[in-house]
């Protein structure tokens, strides 16, 4: 078991080294002059601009560049050491090789997600500032897809055929179909604008005290939270009902009937409980999921998580923002990816030894 | 060999009684056949057949009406739907209603009323309806060439051209789509053109993995292995025995991702990252539906937009549902273990 999660975590190094590679590409070949969107005060000269385009780092190579995002470390030939004032830039120059290597103490390596363009504050506190609007809708969500997808799912199996069954398959199909976006605005508009029941956005009622109000949280996050689980509710839904279906096919199951065992002990213990192991390998990456926050519904919703601050960076080429949150997603991506793959190390035995 | 010709040559009927001799069923027309059965996916069938007609026909009955997608008209904007007022007025049952509202827009009939700037909600649908479902062929085509062709190597040859290519792709599925997809629209504000070839560089990951996995069953059978054996080429065997054998999964999947890719542009374009005004496409129609929900009329206290919110949505739903059954309807058509349930 420890060799497989070991192996499972070495593979995950060159993703995440590509992640990196592409994010920076992404960056790098991007339009606009990142230094003329730093000074667009008029009296700064061309000189100074160009001291700065090389303090930056600017002026190099693409690799070493990137080296530099990376790591922190930059690379310069001939003795530059003076040119580097920043303070918390160290230099030193290497006589044999005429290089100059300075660190300043940042990269990704070392979870340095840099500074953002727009507001002066480092990536990672925008982000972790972010965090807990993000964690309150999509854990809510992800409850809520789960409480309502896996009984819809065994339940429509349980009844194969009625009404009921059929019923849930039009919505598994309808909730997948559905854009995001519209259903919001439509339900913003039926119970914000025409009936007046919850509030029509935000993530609380904006007061001069800004009291926490429980019921108040609770009213603006009703309707975020159902468009957000809607897709994961048909997905949930249909996944068990063909996971169930097809446990109930099998010998074990015919073998629990034949012992007479009760009728709802069959389905909710030993088909349910079997029907849940493929549910794994979905489940992890949702959790993950989840923290790397909704894009379009955040947006509809004006809910300030994560997934609207970096469509507000992607407009504002605010580049060090975009890239530090695009590495943290992935990041979790494959943090995802990974415990579900243990975890299915974990319950089945045969994919340990493959 | 193909399933087609397996199929073929094994149930052909003796021919010595006339009156029991039919066609060969073949894999296909077995599939046509099921398909026939399927009320459902028919249809979906019919009313995406439909919808693409309407929005090919798109300059032909805006022409008719005398209106363009982008003619504007400040006097008469936020205008009502009239359609069953005009019906009943054009058979004589209600003779004023829809002379009033034809009045306010200069004889030119809004059936589906107009936006914020005067514009013909209908004709405007119609045209979106051209770019969306334009952007989403053409890119899914890209996504599918792409797709197959990557996957079938992948799997076809397995070893180290599989491994660079399979890290190439988790890696890249590494990073959310959408956002990599915000990033690269943000910072190049695409035409119909550019989007697409976006959709289609950045939608394939998941087909590539499909088809791998496909053709690494079918490069283990036999005959594969009998086309080696008589010296056939590489690129002969993919082409000729084991891209026929992806077919089934490559035209669900297509169905599919067509719906899929209607999804991501009309959330780009509401985001206004994709398609850029005044060009219309059912996203970018919604886009600045939200500053108009709280808009209502201050005789009637009617609000004054729905019709803009309802329109593209509803028409973005139906057709991705119509795409799915068609999915969902072509897997079971095509699934050769159905068959013998049927």
């Amino acid at each position: 078991m420890p060799r497989h999660v070991i192996r499972r975590l070495l593979q995950a190094i060159p993703t995440l080294l590509g992640v990196s590679i592409i994010a920076f590409a992404l960056a790098y070949n991007s339009p606009g002059d990142p230094i003329l969107i730093r000074t667009f005060d008029p009296n700064i000269t061309q000189e100074s601009r160009e001291i700065l385009r090389r303090q930056l780092g600017l002026d190099q190579h693409w690799a070493l560049q990137y080296l530099s995002w990376l790591t922190g470390v930059t690379i310069r030939s001939g003795d530059v050491v003076e040119e580097f004032s920043r303070k918390d830039t160290q230099c030193s120059l290497l006589a044999g090789l005429n290089t100059t290597f300075c660190d300043n103490g940042g990269g990704i390596l070392r979870g340095n997600l840099g500074t953002s363009i727009a507001t002066n504050q480092p990536v990672w506190e925008r982000i972790v500032e972010r965090m807990p609007a993000t964690l309150e809708l999509g854990v809510s969500a992800l409850l809520v897809a789960l409480l309502l997808g896996l009984p819809l799912g065994v339940l429509s199996a349980v009844r194969q055929g009625s009404l009921f069954d059929n019923l849930v398959r039009v919505l598994a199909v309808v909730g997948n179909a559905i854009p995001s976006f519209w259903f919001g605005l439509m339900l913003i508009f039926l119970f914000g604008v025409a009936l007046g029941w919850l509030p029509t956005g935000g993530r609380h009622t904006v007061s001069l005290t800004n009291e926490f109000d429980l019921v108040d949280r609770i009213r603006h996050l009703i309707l975020p939270t159902f468009v957000s689980a809607l897709g994961g509710i048909a997905l949930l839904s249909r996944f068990m009902r063909t996971e169930t279906l097809e446990v109930i096919r099998t010998d074990y199951i015919r073998l629990a009937r034949a012992k007479g065992v009760a009728a709802r002990r069959v389905w909710f213990v030993h088909a349910l409980g079997n029907a849940l192991i493929p549910l794994m390998t979905t489940l992890g990456p949702a959790i993950f999921g989840v923290l790397g926050g909704a894009v379009v519904i955040e947006t509809v919703f004006s809910w300030p998580g994560m997934g609207r601050m970096t469509f507000s960076a992607a407009v504002q080429r605010d580049y060090p923002t975009v890239l530090g949150a695009v590495m943290f997603f992935s990041l979790l991506t494959i943090l995802g990816n990974l415990l579900s793959d243990i975890l299915y190390g974990v319950v089945d035995p045969r994919v340990r030894l493959s | 060999m193909t399933v087609a010709q397996a199929d073929s040559s094994a149930l052909t009927p003796p021919a010595a009684h006339p009156q029991l001799q039919r066609k060969p069923r073949t894999y296909w027309s077995m599939a046509l056949q099921s398909l026939r059965r399927d009320l459902i996916t028919l249809i979906a069938i019919a009313f995406l057949f439909t919808m693409a007609l309407l929005s090919l026909l798109a300059p032909v009955i805006a022409g008719g009406i005398g209106v363009g997608p982008n003619d504007t008209n400040p006097d008469n904007a936020f205008q009502q739907p009239y359609l069953g007022p005009y019906i009943q007025w054009r058979t004589g049952q209600d003779p004023t209603s829809a002379p009033l509202m034809l009045g306010k827009s200069g004889g030119v009939p809004h059936w589906l009323g107009t936006d914020q700037l005067g514009r013909d909600q209908f004709v405007r649908l119609l045209y979106g309806g051209r770019v969306s479902l334009g952007i989403a062929f053409a890119a899914a085509a890209l996504t599918l060439i792409l797709g197959v062709t990557v996957g079938t190597l992948a799997g076809f040859f397995g070893g180290v051209v599989d491994d660079a290519i399979m890290w190439f792709v988790n890696t890249t599925v590494s990073i959310p789509g959408i956002y990599l997809l915000i990033i690269v629209t943000a910072i190049l504000k695409p035409n119909p053109i550019t989007l697409t070839l976006f959709l289609g560089l950045l939608g394939w990951f998941g087909t590539a993995r499909l088809i791998r996995g496909n053709v690494f069953k079918v490069r283990a059978l036999d005959f594969v292995l009998a086309a080696r054996s008589v010296g056939t080429r590489n690129a002969r065997i993919m082409l000729q025995h084991v891209i026929p054998n992806s077919l089934p999964i490559i035209i669900v999947n297509a169905a599919i991702d067509i719906g899929i890719l209607i999804l991501v542009e009309s959330a780009l374009s509401f985001l206004g990252l994709g398609i850029q005004p005044p060009t219309a496409t059912w996203g970018s129609m919604l886009n600045r539906a939200n500053n108009f929900l709280f808009l209502r009329d201050p005789e009637t206290e009617a609000y004054l937009a729905l019709h803009l919110l309802v329109g593209p949505g509803l028409l973005i739903t139906l057709t991705v549902l119509a795409l799915y059954l068609i999915g969902d309807g072509l897997r079971d058509a095509l699934d050769p273990m159905m068959k013998n349930i049927r």
